[in-house]
This record gives C-alpha cells, structure tokens and sequence, in this order.
C-alpha cells in the first residue's frame, strides 16, 4: 500500500537523520547572510571530503551567533562584526581568533535615484538619503551588516537613536527579507554583496554606491572557547579553523563566484 | 432462591437542582411477580428506576438489598433503557463485551453470547454492526445482552416507547420469557395495556410518591388512592 | 495572476525531477511530524479520555486550560525547547539541540494538547450517550474511557489529523530547535522561509505548493478511511 511505503520512508529518513548524530560533525554558528551569499555550500563539501567532517552551519543574525557560543551551542564562530568578536574574545567566550576573509557592503536604491545618493561617497550618499527622507530599510536586527550600518551613519553624522524618522524603515529581519522591503517599497538600504547578487527579487533596485574603503566588511573565525564549554569539540573545531585560513581553504574562498564574480576576498593573516 | 432480592427502600429521597424528584417513598420489593412502575409523565418514574438499580444515588434514605448474596447486587441486575445504547461492535461482540466485564471466562464468551441471540431471534445478524440493525431489532439484543448475563432482577425503562407494535409484541414476548424464567421484571411504562398484559403488580408514583403497590387486577378495578384513580380515569376518559 | 501559475508550474516541475534533496526534505518532514503525532498521541488521548470521564475538584478550569493551550504559539514552544536543550540549559547535555529529535521533541509539545482536547470533547460527547448503559453493565472508569475511545476512534483519528496538519505547518519551533541547518534538520517550513528571505519567490511558492498538496493529500487519505469506517460500523 502506498502510504504504508510513503510513511515507512518517512520515518527512515528521519532516523537516518537522527543517526547522522553518531557522524563526526561540528556546529558552526554564522550569519544569514553568509549562508545566503551561497559560500557554505561551495565549502563545505571541500572540507568534508578532505576531514570526513561534517560542519553544521546554523544561520541566525550576528547577535545570536555570538549568544549560541556564549551559551556552548555551537564549537566555532564564523560572524563579521570586528567590535563584538573582540568583546567577546576579551570576555573569554572565543580563543583561536582568525581574520578570515572580507567582502564588501554596497548601497542598493531605486535605479532612478530620487535622492541622488549615487556616487563613489557612501557617506555623502547616507546624507542625501536622509535629507531627502527617502525611505530607508534597516535590518535592526543587531547583525554585522546593521552595526556596519550604523557605524557608516554615525560616521556621516547622524545618530540613528535620535535622528531616525518616518522614512526610516526598521524591520528587525535578515539581509533577504529586508531586501524585499526595500523592493516592495523602492527604498535605500544597506546591503552585503553576497546576498545581492544572490537575491532575485530585485524590483526596480540597482547598486548606487559601492568600492569606498568603508563599506568594508570583515568576517572572524573563533573556536568556542572549552575552558568555558568542556564540551566543545577543540580537536576538530581548530582543525576546521586551521584549514579557513590554511592555503587551501583560502584559495576555495577566492574561487567561489557568482556570474563570475569573485564575492569574498581572502585576507587571513600568517602568524 | 434469591441471591439478592427483597429490595427495601427506606425513607429514599431524590433532589436536583432545588426540586425534590422522590420524597421519601418507602417500599419493598420481593421475589416473583414482575413489577410495573406507572405514572403520569413526570412523576418520576424513571428517576426511582435508577434509585432502585443504583445508577441515581440517594439525596436521602436508604436502598438495601437484603437477600443472602446481597454483596453481589451489583453483578445480579441488567437494565434495558427507552434507546438502546450499542457499541460501534457487531451484534454478538456488544454481548461478549457484556459478559467479559461480568468476568466470564474467554472461552465461554461466544457459546453464551450466542445461546442470548437464539433466545431474542437474532442469531442469523451476530455478525452484522450492532447499529445498523432497525430500532425494534437493537432493543432485541438489549434484552439479548440482559439475558447472557442471567439477571435476577431486570429493570426496563419505557423499552417499547420508541417502537412500533410489531416490534414492541416482541419485545413483551421477550420480557415474559424472563419473567417466566424466575427473574423478577420491573418495568417502567405509560401504557395501561402494557402493564395489564406484563404485570403482575403495579407500583404507582404519583409527584415523587409512591401511592401504592398493588396486584394488577385490583389496581385496576379498585385502585386503592384517589390519585391512582384519577390516573386510570385520565388514560381512559371512555370508561 | 501569472506568478501563480509559473509556480502551480514550478511546482509541477519540482515533483517531477525527483530532486533527491527535496525528497529528503519532504521525507524528513513527513518523519518529525508523523513521530510528534504518534508521541502526542500515546500522551493525549489517554489524558483526553481521562479528564471526559473523571470528576475532580478544579476539573472545568483544567478543561479551559486544555482548549486554550491548542493554540499555542509555535515559536514560542520553540524558544522555551530551545532553553531547555540548550547547553546553558538543564537538558543541554543531552546534546539534542540542532538535531530532528529537538524537532520531535517541540512538536509533541506543540501538538499535545491539540490532541488531548479533542479526544477529551469526543470522548465526554460519547460519555453522555453511553453513560448509563455501561455503569448499568458494570463499567466505569479507565474501563469506560478506553471502551470509549475505541468505540469513538474514527472520530479520534480526525483529531489525530488536525495534530499532523498543525505540526506539517508550522516553521517557528523548528526553526528556533532545529537551526534550519542544510542536508540535517531542513524541512518543508524552513526551506519556504529560507528561499522567502531569499528573495527566491518562485521557488518558495512552489515549494508551499508542494505542502499544500501533501497536507491534502493526507486529509483526503483520512476522510475515505473515515467514510468506509461509517458505512461499516454504523
């Protein structure tokens, strides 16, 4: 009987999920868009084949990376956001800290560009925007890509706590959702390339304002640190991080491409 | 030789929600000659039923059973109500069910069970859904399950009131084959015709007393109270 | 209009490629669900039958309790597993956090009470009829409940239904509890929300397509069962 054979398939397939538990794997807390740019699918099975380790990306917002190693939830730490790996370096959650690689962030708008903010000026480009008060999308969601937005606003003057106004849209959602916001509603917004090159649901927004120096975005590796979380997988965690920033895993990074273009840039130091 | 029987209610009262149902009746009742429990409509015939046969607890007042084997009242009584209540079984499996919570022993379920549908006529449906069987043919194997468990005392509630007269000559066939048998009937009824045909003594309530217990034949030529008699004048105004 | 049906047509195509990774998407829904419904099941139908049959002091506000607790936010079940499992949490060395069985585990809980409610209206519904009959043959109690239950058991089933309905269609407890985590705790729900914030529009709607026809599929399935059961057993 065909149910019979549809529910016994079912629930195979659920305990060989819950018997992939006896694989050797481990959990690496990153960010949506990392995992949206496509990156983790192009890496990982280089990695698996070559340690038989299986890695376990949970994509959630920076903020809650950080928490889950805070918490032991995961062995290793993969975010972009400089100021709060330090912190949490400095606070003793993360040890084996790496630079990784870099990407950058790039101002998105409607292609006709009411604001002028379009140019080689991000900050220039912010100030026009909010002269203009043309509707603006944040994450707001404590990820890399907010706190490098609101660095970039602070840089150019403004504090967002104060100066926000009705044209400044706060969606407390990923890097995609957001971007479907700016869309629906033709809006500016603050994105990483990764994740735009991968979104297709693009509406009538283009790049208006990429290359300046900073709209540079660093991503950091760290192990969960086990004198916190005794059971942390060290062994296979630094082996992971030893093979991010090894030649090898740099050179997978510079190679993955999409329509050709490079997205990430490698730039992980030599001890 | 009764296990359980007499039935003695002592002083027994009934209230429900403020109104006083029964108010203290006190009667016996013996082995042999079947009962019939007569009424107006709500004069609480049904209520006292379910005192009797302990579904109903008292508000007050006592019901005893003073026979010698009085700790097995329980196991001893059946009771048939106006709608058959079946299990979504077949029809001999609503018997075995019966049986099986009397304890009868595995083995002997199906032989009783179907010995109870032979003596009702049904034994040619024991395999059919019990609810798919006519009105007439489910209170049939009520009394069916009644008998496999061989009842002393078998209380029936209007039995025949949903039914036809086709179907209700059987049922009263059915009852006097148990009365015939040595257990004692008590029936509750509207039906003048019913209690002359089945009873052998009356027991008339009246407002939530009992007026009196009397053979059927004076009952109803001399009814002791006036009650009695304007009931039996009120259900036959020719007379 | 017309991304409807590029999609109805996605999804078309989608089913039939065979895709392997949607297969084990589908499968591994189909399996954390089937396995919540089946645990929600053992624990809500006896706690259902119980609380229709029993009379105990505080019993119509455990009734309230249980109706309410049916719509309980699923991300919320979420969060709270999450807590538990967590390695900061009581149960976190169980080391079940981010695996199908944390999936199984928040939509028990999630569902529950679903079932327990619903077998607790049926069976108290049933008890109304049969009450009489069987304390006369002798029956009462846990007896009564189970013979009940069987009795009622195609209506059970629906209930056991609407349990797999909910559990198919909720994402907020298995994303919080599972980590939506590619090839290991994927299911139908978060890959919709995944290829959602994507921008993926087509591909999400597809994939809702699919789920939409699998939960029908299923009710279909049950509704026939239902059917020949009546027509059968009266």
């Amino acid at each position: 009987m065909d149910l019979r054979r549809i529910l016994a398939a079912a629930f195979a397939a659920t305990l060989c999920a819950t018997a992939q538990a006896q694989q050797k794997f481990i959990t690496v807390a990153s960010t949506t868009s990392t995992e949206q740019s496509g990156l983790f699918k192009h890496l990982l099975p280089i990695y698996a084949q070559k340690s038989g380790v299986e890695v376990r990306v949970v994509a959630v917002g920076t903020g809650q990376a950080l928490d889950m190693g805070r918490r032991g939830d995961a062995d290793v730490v993969f975010v972009h956001d400089p100021v709060a790996e330090k912190k949490f370096v400095d606070e003793g959650y993360g040890v084996n800290y790496h630079l990784v690689m870099y990407n950058d962030f790039i101002l998105v708008g409607p292609k006709a560009d009411p604001a002028k903010a379009g140019g080689k000026d991000v900050l220039g480009g912010l100030q026009k925007v909010k002269a203009a008060q043309a509707p603006f999308v944040s994450r707001a969601d404590k990820s890399g890509t907010h706190a490098a937005e609101l660095r970039l606003w602070k840089m150019a003057g403004f504090d967002m706590a104060t100066d926000k106004g009705p044209w400044y849209k706060e969606t407390g959602s990923g890097m995609g959702p957001a971007l479907n916001t700016a869309s629906a509603m033709n809006g500016y917004i603050l994105a990483d390339r990764g994740t735009w090159l991968n979104f297709k649901n693009r509406g009538d927004l283009a790049i208006l304002v990429e290359g300046d120096n900073r709209l540079f975005n660093q991503y950091g590796i760290m192990l969960v640190n086990p004198a916190k979380q005794p059971h942390v997988k060290k062994g296979r965690g630094d082996a992971f991080i030893a093979w991010v920033v090894s030649t090898e895993g740099q050179k997978a990074i510079a190679d993955y491409k999409i329509n050709g273009e490079q997205l990430f840039f490698p730039n992980a130091q030599r001890p | 030789m009764s296990a359980i029987l007499p039935l003695r209610m002592t002083d027994v009262s009934f209230a429900a929600g403020g109104r006083t149902i029964i108010d203290r009746v006190s009667f016996d009742l013996s082995a042999g000659p079947s009962t019939i429990v007569l009424g107006a409509n709500g004069a609480g015939k049904s209520v006292l039923m379910r005192l009797m046969h302990g579904l109903l607890a008292p508000s007050a007042g006592k019901v005893e059973w003073l026979g010698d084997n009085a700790s097995r009242a329980r196991r001893l009584q059946a009771m048939v109500f106006q709608r058959p209540v079946m299990l979504r079984r077949s029809v001999l499996a609503n018997i075995t069910y019966a049986l099986g919570l009397a304890d009868v022993p595995a083995r002997d379920l199906d032989r009783l069970a179907f010995e109870a549908l032979e003596e009702v006529g049904l034994a040619t449906l024991a395999t059919r859904p019990a609810r798919v069987l006519s009105g007439g043919e489910q209170q049939r194997l009520a009394l069916a399950r009644a008998w496999a468990l061989h009842p002393e005392v078998l209380f029936l509630d209007e039995p025949t009131a949903s039914l036809d007269p086709a179907a209700t000559r059987e049922i009263e066939t059915i009852i006097k084959a148990f009365d015939a048998s040595g257990t004692k009937v008590i029936l509750v009824t509207h039906s003048l015709g019913q209690a002359r045909r089945l009873g052998d003594e009356v027991l008339f309530v009246h407002e939530g007393c009992v007026a009196e217990l009397t053979p059927t034949d004076r009952f109803f030529s001399q009814p002791a109270s006036a009650e009695a008699a304007a009931f039996i004048k009120g259900e036959t105004p020719w007379i | 209009m017309s991304p409807l049906l590029e999609a109805f047509g996605g999804a078309l195509a989608l089913i039939a490629s065979g895709d392997r990774a949607l297969l084990q998407i589908v499968l591994l829904s189909l399996g954390v669900s089937l396995a919540a419904v089946v645990l929600a099941t053992l624990a809500g139908l006896p706690l259902g039958a119980a609380v229709a049959v029993a009379r105990f002091p505080g019993r119509q506000a455990v009734i309230v309790l249980m109706n309410a607790l049916m719509g309980l936010p699923p991300v919320v079940v979420g969060l709270v597993v999450y807590l538990l499992l967590s390695r900061a949490g009581p149960l976190g060395s169980l080391g079940l956090l981010f695996t199908p069985p944390a999936m199984v585990i928040a939509q028990t809980l999630l569902i529950f009470p679903i079932i327990a409610a619903l077998a607790r209206q049926g069976v108290e519904d049933a008890w109304v009829e049969y009450e009489e009959q069987l304390r006369s043959l002798g029956a009462h109690g846990i007896g009564a409940a189970l013979t009940l239950v069987w009795d009622i058991r195609y209506s059970l089933f629906t209930a056991v239904l609407a349990g797999m309905g909910r559990a198919l269609a909720e994402v907020g407890a298995v994303m919080i509890v599972g980590g939506n985590i590619d090839g290991v705790t994927r299911v139908m729900t978060t890959s919709i929300a995944l290829e959602t914030s994507k921008g993926d529009l087509p591909l999400a709607l597809s994939l809702g397509i699919v789920l939409i026809a699998l939960v029908l599929a299923l009710n279909a399935a049950a509704h026939m069962v239902k059917e020949a059961a009546r027509r059968k057993y009266g």
